[in-house]
This record gives structure tokens, C-alpha cells and sequence, in this order.
């Protein structure tokens, strides 16, 4: 088919109230980013919905882009016909059959913008129709419940029909609901919180432990391409690299071997706080998933938690493992998840971690190593690495560095 | 004295750019590219933009890619790696006659050790194979149908998209394409064509002898022929030749570019060399002779025959002018057997044995064409009162 017009609806920001239209705006912005590679694309801006005018571009591909919007609620491609009933008609019934899946029963809703037309939607309903029953041997007319409704607008300079309804990302506008640092390890479960974070309109800024030599470089080129995925949801991702070496090799020689994943955690979430808190963010999201393993029960999630004040975040506290990673698959990050690399936490892992982590105990612990703790925490802040990445794109060393190859390829 | 080389299927000249890529990696990236270190890293990182650079001239992805040390290898790969992993007791395979040695003998080994029964089918008399017979060849044990692209002897062009049309109606029949003798000259549409498995060498389009690649569509498994290390997924195992598999990068994407134009110049050399030898009786034009041919057959390769005279001394004739070009293929010019192409194409003994085989590069023009042509007379005339002595 031949589309002209996709019809873009807005979700939730709908019943937003006065703040309509500045989260409307911030939408309308961020579809033309995405779409920015499609130079041909027209905006048109209507109440709670924005057209697309295609001129030419190809509608499977911006529908592909589309889909990864957070705030769109659904989409539509739309035909454009001429207004001669007849041309109407055929072109309705065009579409009718172009449908992948063909429909059993259908309706017909024609909305007669352009009052002059010479004839009033009740007949536009009954002279379509018709035509799509003659023509179209099995299927049938259910008004109530139809599997597709056929809609036809018709305005003064064209008619526009669309029956297919896309399902969009939903949710909110990036960064309408602010911003958060998202806790980004290398597995499976982080990425897709910060994915739900953005979804839910907040701007995320990505936290990464690495503890070189203990872990390898790729573990970190990977945690990259992580964040680059996200940034192909986000625009772009801010992703701080803190060293974490000098904690975790402290933590490892406080003599409490089952409670280093929760020391761990607890320094982790400290130092999260302390980059929150330079780059105006006003939440930490983790991937954490209750009972997944030693680190995510209630109890540890009691004590580690104790550790900062900001709001937790849990996107998938409540959700089992196998949704996570077929959510993971969805949004593009699990086969980057699975590459082999170990990251921070599943070194220094003891042979029995404590799921239940007694809260006294470990404040002793940290009061012990006091200062020199704080220090080290102070120094893994100072000495963070932070890179920019924009989806698609290269960080900048690794640009650099593929420039002076380019004459080998 | 000048030289002309006219043995491209043999072999293609390296241009410098990929000389110089392939000498500053083996100064620079001589790590092995699986080592866990930095310089390892590097060395894997380039790789991998290797096989997405192979990948996208091939218009594949680039987990596709499997890279091997030539086009022998890869189709040894293809044929023997899918049977191995065939696990039905009865195996059947489909070549044709004409196929290269490397998929020929490896199916006729096979077939020699009981491990499979074989079909062979015929050409016809330009050298094609009817997609017909493949249907009709298609049993329900046949696990593997391998067709060349471009035939190494006679440059014919086989209908490839047909054969996939009809072994896609059979799921349980891959399909092998040599496609050693196409890259740069006949384009390919990878993703869209239906072939499983295709060969490609890196020295036949500008670059290095040893490396190749074998594209493999996703969800194929092929049992190893060497077994080690498991690198390429554990399909081919051997440290990986960086210079070698970074250079033919850069000579495919180099050949790539060119092909339209490539294509456009070696028609016309072709027309007009066929022109050439219309006028010398003694020479035949084995295989597609029409002269505007360009979907019958490749661009670069016209062979000929002077039935009843040794090719060697036709050759070396040549080779005192300052031409060089082939008997039959390079590989099997050192037997004296007649053509096994030539042969299926109907042709007699004394034809078949005496073929030599002309493939123009990226260096001819129009001019070298004429001197051939003068060259290929005058030769022709002196041989010609020796025809029964050179018998």
C-alpha cells in the first residue's frame, strides 16, 4: 500500500491537564529527532495527535521507529484518496483487503470534516460499506464489535482512510518525569529497568562499576554498548565509569566474607547517590528482581537500601526472570547481555552470601574501616570516567581510533 | 617486452593499497585475536569490522560471515560441514558437472567412501545446468545441491535463482553456491536469492592468496573440518589472519565499487575479442559465444579451443609474445585429461583437450584486446602447419 499520512496518537500526557501542552511539545520533539534520518517527513500538529506527512518516505520504516517512541499510544498509516465517492470507495476497499491478517467482520466510521461534502457521514457509512460487502464475499458487518473499523476522514482537499491501529511504547515523554541514575551492571536485568525508567518519562544518566584488572576491558565495552542501546531509546546517554577497584579490594579485606556482596552494594549505591546528586538527579533505578539472588531478597534489600536516601527505583522488583529477558530481547539489549564478561559484582563472590544481612553488623563493619572507606569512596567519585553516547554513534576515543584504520578498510 | 596477463581466474594481481593495508597490519597487529589482552582486543576489533565490512558488500550480516583460507576450503566446508551435521542414514547430494574440483572431487570423495550417494547433473551445451533436473533430482534424503555461480572454465552464468526457488519447496535441502569466479563480476542479491551457503576467495577479486569466507545463513550448523581452538563459532577452527582477513576486506569493498563500471568495460573487451576470433578458423569459442550475452554469462573469461593441438603449446606460444593465459582451469592444467567441463558441455575429446581459457582484469582495455587478437593469429597461423606434429 501506498501510504500517505501516519496518524500519531499521544498516550497518558493526554489527561495531563494545563500541562498538556508543554509535555505535547516535548513529544512532538523528540519524534522529529527520531525521525530526524527521514528528511522528507511534514509535522502536522493536531489535538492529542500529530500527522506525518510521508512525501515519499518509506512508512515500514518510520512505522519501525516509530514503535520506540516513549508517549505514543498507537499509530496509524493513512491513505489518501481523491473525493470522488468512487475513488472512495475503491480505495477503501484496497485497504480492506491489503490487510495482513484478514478481518472477519468490519464497520465503517466516516467523519465528514468538510461540511459541503455531498453527502453526510450516515450515507458515507452505508455507501462504503456496501461496497466493501459486495466485494468482499466473507466478510460481515458487526457495529459493535468489529475486528477492524474502517475510518475515513474526509476534509476539504482530500479524503483519508485508515483502518490499522499500531500499538505505540506508550508511557511519558523522555525527561517529562525528570531524571534518574540508573545502576547499569552488564547483565540482563539492569538494562531493561533503565529501558521501564525511560518509558516512564525519566531522563536516565548510567552508572557503571568497573574494577580493572579484575574485570576485562570488554566488560566495559560492553556495559557501552549497553548504554548505547539506550540511547537509541533516549537521544543520548551520559554513562559514568567509576573505578571501583580500591573499594571492592577494602571491602574483600573487612574479614566479613558473606556480607561483601551487601558492603559492596551499599558503597555502590553511595557513590550513585554522590553522582545524583552532581548531575540533578533525583532517584537511583535498579534492576534488582525480588529473590533473584543473595543481594535482592527483602532483607538485603532492607539493609543495602539503608545505605542512601534518595528514592529506589525497582522496575522489575515483581517481575519473574523469564519476562525480564524476553522484555530484554524486545528492546535489543539481551544479546549484548549475554556476552561472557564478568563485571564487578560476580568477582569476590563468597560461597555463601548472606540473605539475610544483619544491619548492626554491618554498620560496625563500616564503622571499622570509618575514614578510610570514605576516602576510597571519595577517590572512586573523583576518578569517574563519563562518556556521552549517542545511539548509533561511536564514543569519541573509539571514533578517533577507528578514523586512523579507516585506510585499511 | 610487454607482458600480458590474462589469467584473472587464476589469479588476480593485488593492487597497492591493499598491499600496503596487508603489510602495515602484519607490522602492527600481530596478535592473536583471541588473546584477552589489549593488543588481542585490537587485533579481534578488526575482525570484526572486517566481517561487517564483508558482510555489507555481500549484502549479508555479519554473523553470516565464516571466514576460511580460500574457496577450497569453503566449499570443502559447505559440502562435507552440512552432511556432517546431516543426521539422516541415507545422504544425498546434487553437484553438477561442471563444478569446480573443490566441490567435484570433494562430493565424488565422499560418494567414493560410502558416506553418500551422489547426483551429478548435466549442461547443456553452453555449459548451463536446467533447473529442471535439479526437481527432478530432489529425493527426500537429499540434504545438500551444490551449483557454481560462474563457471572457473567458460564464465557461464548458472541460473542460480531458480535452483533456489525450486530447493526452497524442499526444506530439508540446503543449497551450496561456488561463487568463487561472481564476486565483483556478476552481482548477487545475498538475503534475497535463497542460497544457503556461499564460497567466496579473497585472491580472485584483489586480494591475498589463503583467506576466504564462506556466507552461511543464520541457524546453519556445519561440522568442522579441523578440529582445535573453535574460533568462528566453532565452525573453523585456526587462529584468525587478520592482515589477510582485514586486506580482502578492502579488496572486496575496492572491487565492489567498480563492478558496474567493471562489468560495462569487460563486455566489450569480451565482444569485441569474440569478433577478433571469428576471424581465425582455427579456434572455437567454447560455451556462450553470442556476443551480447551478459546474463548468460560472465564478462571476463572467453576460452577457446584449437581442436587437435595441444593447449601447452598454444600457451607457451603465447607465453613467447609476452600473453599469458590458462589451460581449462589453472589447477588442473598440469594433466593432460581433457576438460571434465568441456566434456559435459558434448564436446569431443580433441576440443575438450585442447582449451585455453583468456579472463581479462581491471588493467585491459581496448587496446590490449586488438594486440590479443593479432597475437591469437599469428600464433594460430604458425601452429597451423604443425597441427599434426602438435598432435
Amino acid at each position: 500500500m501506498n501510504y500517505e499520512l501516519v496518524l500519531v496518537r499521544f498516550g497518558e500526557i493526554v489527561i495531563k491537564g494545563r500541562n498538556r501542552n508543554r509535555f505535547e511539545t516535548m513529544l512532538l520533539t523528540q519524534i522529529r529527532m527520531a525521525l530526524k534520518p527521514f528528511e522528507k517527513l511534514e509535522f502536522v500538529r493536531s489535538y492529542a495527535r500529530v500527522y506525518i506527512r510521508l512525501n515519499g518516505e518509506s512508512y515500514d520504516r518510520v512505522a519501525e521507529r516509530l514503535k520506540d517512541i516513549f508517549g505514543i499510544m498507537s499509530f496509524s498509516p493513512v491513505i489518501g484518496s481523491e473525493l470522488e465517492l468512487e475513488k472512495i470507495r475503491e480505495n477503501s476497499l484496497q485497504l480492506i483487503r491489503n490487510l495482513s491478517v484478514p478481518p472477519k467482520t468490519f464497520k465503517v466510521s466516516v467523519n465528514r470534516g468538510w461540511k459541503q461534502y455531498p453527502h453526510n457521514s450516515i450515507e458515507m457509512n452505508h455507501l462504503v460499506g456496501s461496497h466493501i460487502l459486495r466485494n468482499t464475499p466473507d466478510l460481515k458487518v458487526d457495529v459493535r464489535r468489529p475486528d477492524v473499523e474502517l475510518k475515513v476522514d474526509i476534509q476539504k482537499d482530500s479524503a483519508y482512510i485508515y483502518c490499522e491501529v499500531v500499538k505505540g511504547a506508550g508511557g511519558f515523554p523522555l525527561g517529562m518525569n525528570g531524571k534518574a541514575m540508573l545502576l547499569l551492571s552488564g547483565g540482563i536485568d539492569s538494562p531493561v529497568a533503565g529501558w521501564m525508567a525511560m518509558r516512564k518519562g525519566l531522563r536516565i544518566e548510567a552508572v557503571h562499576f568497573h574494577s580493572y584488572p579484575f574485570t576485562s576491558e570488554q566488560a566495559k565495552d560492553k556495559v557501552v554498548a549497553l548504554a548505547r542501546r539506550l540511547a537509541y531509546y533516549g537521544g543520548k546517554i551520559k554513562l559514568h565509569l567509576v573505578p571501583f577497584t580500591e573499594v571492592q579490594t577494602k571491602l574483600a579485606q573487612s574479614g566479613h566474607d558473606s556480607l561483601i556482596i551487601t558492603l559492596m552494594r551499599r558503597s555502590m549505591l553511595r557513590i550513585a547517590e554522590r553522582l545524583a546528586g552532581q548531575n540533578d538527579a533525583l532517584a537511583v533505578v535498579t534492576g534488582d528482581s525480588l529473590g533473584q539472588v543473595a543481594s535482592q531478597t527483602l532483607g538485603s534489600m532492607n539493609v543495602i537500601g539503608r545505605a542512601g536516601s534518595l528514592p529506589l527505583l525497582r522496575p522489575l522488583v515483581m517481575m519473574d526472570k523469564q519476562d525480564i529477558i524476553d522484555c530484554s530481547e524486545r528492546i535489543g539489549t539481551y544479546d549484548t547481555s549475554i556476552l561472557p564478561y564478568e563485571d564487578c559484582c560476580t568477582l569476590f563472590v563468597p560461597k555463601s552470601p548472606a540473605i539475610n544481612p544483619n544491619l548492626n553488623i554491618v554498620e560496625r563493619a563500616e564503622a571499622i574501616m570509618g575514614a578510610e572507606l570514605e576516602r576510597l569512596i571519595d577517590e572512586a567519585v573523583q576518578g569517574t570516567e563519563v562518556v556521552v553516547l549517542k545511539d548509533g554513534g561511536a564514543d569519541v576515543e573509539a571514533s578517533d581510533r577507528e578514523r586512523q584504520e579507516d585506510a585499511w578498510f | 617486452m610487454n607482458t600480458y596477463y590474462y589469467d584473472h581466474c587464476a589469479s588476480s594481481p593485488m593492487p597497492q593499497t591493499v598491499i600496503d593495508t596487508m603489510s602495515e597490519l602484519m607490522k602492527l597487529h600481530y596478535a592473536n585475536p583471541s588473546s584477552l589482552h589489549k593488543s588481542g582486543v585490537d587485533a579481534m576489533r578488526l575482525v570484526d569490522r572486517a566481517r561487517a565490512s564483508v558482510a555489507e558488500r555481500m549484502g549479508a550480516k555479519p554473523q553470516e560471515v565464516l571466514f576460511t583460507s580460500g574457496g577450497t576450503e569453503s566449499n570443502n566446508l559447505a559440502i562435507k560441514g552440512l552432511l556432517g551435521k546431516t543426521t539422516r542414514s541415507a545422504k544425498h547430494a546434487i553437484v553438477s558437472s561442471v563444478e569446480h574440483a573443490s566441490v567435484y572431487e570433494c562430493a565424488k570423495q565422499l560418494e567414493a567412501e560410502g558416506a553418500i550417494e551422489l547426483t551429478v547433473l548435466p549442461v547443456d551445451s553452453a555449459g548451463k545446468v536446467d533447473p529442471k533436473d535439479v526437481a527432478a533430482a530432489i529425493r527426500k534424503e537429499t540434504a545438500i545441491v551444490s551449483v557454481m555461480h560462474v563457471n572457473n572454465e567458460t564464465g557461464a552464468i548458472q541460473p542460480i535463482e531458480e535452483i533456489a526457488r525450486i530447493v526452497r519447496k524442499h526444506p530439508h535441502v540446503r543449497f551450496h553456491v561456488d561463487g568463487v569466479q561472481a564476486i565483483g563480476k556478476v552481482p548477487l542479491n545475498w538475503s534475497g536469492s535463497g542460497v544457503d551457503l556461499y564460497t567466496g576467495s579473497a585472491h580472485k577479486f584483489g586480494g591475498p592468496k589463503g583467506i576466504g569466507f564462506l556466507l552461511a545463513k543464520e541457524g546453519i550448523e556445519l561440522a568442522p573440518l579441523l578440529s582445535g581452538g573453535n574460533q568462528e563459532n566453532g565452525m573453523r577452527s585456526g587462529t584468525l589472519n587478520v592482515p589477510a582477513i582485514v586486506a580482502m576486506s578492502q579488496a572486496l569493498r575496492l572491487s565492489m565499487e567498480k563492478m558496474d563500471a567493471r562489468r560495462e568495460t569487460m563486455y566489450a573487451l569480451r565482444r569485441r575479442l569474440l569478433e577478433l576470433v571469428a576471424d581465425i578458423p582455427e579456434l572455437l569459442v567454447n560455451g556462450v559465444s553470442a556476443v551480447d550475452a551478459a546474463m548468460e554469462t560472465a564478462p571476463h573469461v572467453v576460452n577457446l579451443s584449437y581442436p587437435g593441438m595441444r593447449p601447452e603449446v598454444i600457451i607457451h606460444m603465447l607465453e613467447r609474445e609476452g600473453i599469458y593465459v590458462s589451460t581449462q582451469s589453472a589447477c588442473s592444467s598440469k594433466s593432460l585429461k581433457p576438460s571434465r567441463v568441456l566434456m559435459a558441455m558434448g564436446h569431443n575429446a580433441d576440443r575438450s583437450s585442447g582449451s585455453i581459457r583468456i579472463s581479462f582484469g581491471d588493467e585491459h582495455g581496448m587496446r590490449d584486446i586488438e594486440v590479443l587478437g593479432a597475437k591469437l593469429r599469428s600464433v594460430a597461423a604458425g601452429l597451423k602447419p604443425l597441427e599434426r606434429t602438435g598432435k
